[in-house]
C-alpha cells in the first residue's frame, strides 16, 4: 500500500549549519532605550547603522507593545487610542514571525527588554528569553564594575549566552532532522 | 508553553545560595561602625546607609524579578504586598506584613518582627539617633524607582491633557521607620509613601 505522506508544500528554510547556530541577533534594551548589548551571529545583510538599527528595533517594541495592549479584546478598560497603556494592564506580545526569521520578546517590570531573532521554525522561546535574564542577573547586575544603564562589556557574559544560545540551535537541527523521516515511513 | 506561576517567597529562600546568617549580621555591624568611625555624624551615617541601600535597591530589583516570576502589579497595594511577603522572605528570610494603609492607598507601613541584621546590637547613647537598618529603607526605594506602577486616577486626566507622548512612570517613595526595636520599641516599623509617579518620555525625539 502506498500512502501519500504529509509533504510540506511550501520549501523549508535551509537546516541550520553544522556549527548549529540557530540564533541571528540579540538584543537587550534597557527602560531609556540604552541597547546594553548587541549580538550577532548569523546576519547576511545589513542596511542600516547600527545606532538607527537599536532605535528602530526599540521604537518597534514600543508601538508593538502599546498596539497589541489596545487590541485585547478581554480587556475591560478601553484607553484612547494613542495613550500608550500602563504597564501591568492588558497583555503584551511575545513573538512575531516571517518566513525568514522569527523575533522573540520579553520585558521585565524593571524595563529591560530581551530580544531573540532566530530561524523561523523556533518554537515558545520565552523559557529562554528568561534563562537569558537569569543570566544577565548573575553575570552583569550581580558585577560590582558595571554601571546599570551602560553598555555591558563583559566577556564571560557574552560567552555564555553564546553557548546557550548555540545550545538551543543544536536542538532545533535535530527536530528538524527528524521530520524528513516520518515521511519516508510512510511512503512504500 | 505558559509562564511558570510565581513562586512564593518560601520556594525561592529554600533554592538560592545562603550565607552564613552571623557573617551577614557581623559584616553589616562592620560596616556602620566603620561608617561612622569615618564620618561621625550620626545623620551623616544616615544618610550614606540610605544611599548605599539605593544603589543596591536598584540591581536587587532585577534579581527579585528574575528569581520569583512575578508579573507587573497592577497597582500600589499589590507592589508593597510583594514586597512583603516574596521580596524580604526571599532576600532575608523574614515575612513582613503590611498595615495601616492610609485612605488613598498610598501609604503603608511594613511590620518586621524579626530582623537578621540587628542580632547582637545594642546602640550605645553616643548613637541615638542612628537608623541602623536605614539600609533596608534605601533598598527598597531603590527598587521601587526601577518599577513602574499603573496611576491613580488623578495623574490619568492630567496625562491625557499633555501633548507629549509619555511611557512608563517610575515610582518615587519615601521610605521612613517609624517605629525601631533598638530604640524600645516591640517591632520594626517601615513607612513607605509612594510621592509621586515621574512619567518618563519615549527616548528618541522625532527630529533626530
Amino acid at each position: 500500500m502506498q500512502f501519500f505522506g504529509g509533504t510540506e508544500i511550501s520549501p523549508s528554510p535551509p537546516v541550520p549549519t553544522a556549527s548549529g547556530n540557530n540564533g541571528n541577533m540579540m538584543y537587550i534594551f534597557n527602560r531609556n532605550g540604552v541597547c546594553l548589548l548587541y549580538r550577532e551571529w548569523n546576519r547576511p545583510l545589513k542596511t542600516l547603522s547600527s545606532q538607527q538599527d537599536h532605535k528602530l528595533m526599540f521604537g518597534l517594541l514600543f508601538s508593538l507593545k502599546s498596539l497589541t495592549a489596545k487590541m485585547d479584546p478581554t480587556s475591560a478598560e478601553k484607553g484612547n487610542l494613542g495613550v500608550p497603556q500602563l504597564p501591568g494592564q492588558g497583555c503584551s506580545f511575545h513573538s512575531f514571525r516571517t518566513n525568514t526569521y522569527k523575533l522573540s520578546f520579553m520585558e521585565s517590570p524593571s524595563g529591560i527588554k530581551l530580544i531573540l531573532v532566530t530561524h523561523p521554525r523556533t518554537g515558545d522561546l520565552r523559557d529562554s528569553l528568561k534563562y537569558i535574564y537569569n543570566l544577565y542577573v548573575e553575570y552583569v547586575v550581580k558585577n560590582p564594575l558595571y554601571t546599570p544603564g551602560t553598555p555591558i562589556r563583559s566577556e564571560l557574559f557574552n560567552k555564555t549566552v553564546d553557548q546557550y544560545v548555540r545550545g538551543l540551535g543544536t536542538e532545533l537541527a535535530v527536530m528538524l532532522c527528524k521530520k524528513p523521516s516520518y515521511v519516508c515511513v510512510l511512503a512504500d | 508553553m505558559a509562564p511558570a506561576a510565581p513562586k512564593s517567597g518560601d520556594v525561592i529562600f529554600a533554592s538560592v545560595d545562603r550565607v552564613n546568617a552571623e557573617l551577614f549580621t557581623l559584616t553589616y555591624g562592620a560596616i556602620v561602625r566603620q561608617l561612622i568611625t569615618d564620618l561621625e555624624e550620626v545623620e551623616e551615617v544616615n544618610k550614606q546607609l540610605d544611599q548605599m541601600g539605593y544603589n543596591i535597591g536598584v540591581r536587587l530589583v532585577d534579581e527579585f524579578l528574575a528569581k520569583s516570576s512575578v508579573s507587573m502589579c497592577v497597582d500600589f497595594r499589590e507592589t508593597a504586598d510583594v514586597i512583603a511577603k516574596v521580596g524580604f522572605k526571599m532576600f532575608l528570610g523574614v515575612t513582613a506584613s503590611v498595615t495601616n494603609w492610609d485612605a488613598e492607598g498610598t501609604t503603608c507601613s511594613l511590620i518586621l518582627e524579626d530582623n537578621p541584621l540587628v542580632d547582637f546590637v545594642e546602640l550605645p547613647d553616643t548613637c541615638q539617633g542612628l537608623h541602623y537598618c536605614n539600609i533596608l529603607s534605601g533598598v527598597v526605594r531603590g527598587a521601587l524607582e526601577m518599577l513602574r506602577v499603573a496611576l491613580p486616577e488623578v495623574f490619568k486626566q492630567l496625562r491625557l491633557i499633555r501633548a507629549k507622548e509619555v511611557e512608563e512612570v517610575s515610582m518615587k517613595t519615601e521610605v521612613t521607620w517609624l517605629r525601631d526595636m533598638l530604640r524600645g520599641d516591640d517591632v520594626f516599623e517601615l513607612q513607605v509613601k509612594l510621592l509621586k509617579q515621574v512619567p518618563e518620555e519615549y527616548p528618541y525625539k522625532d527630529d533626530e
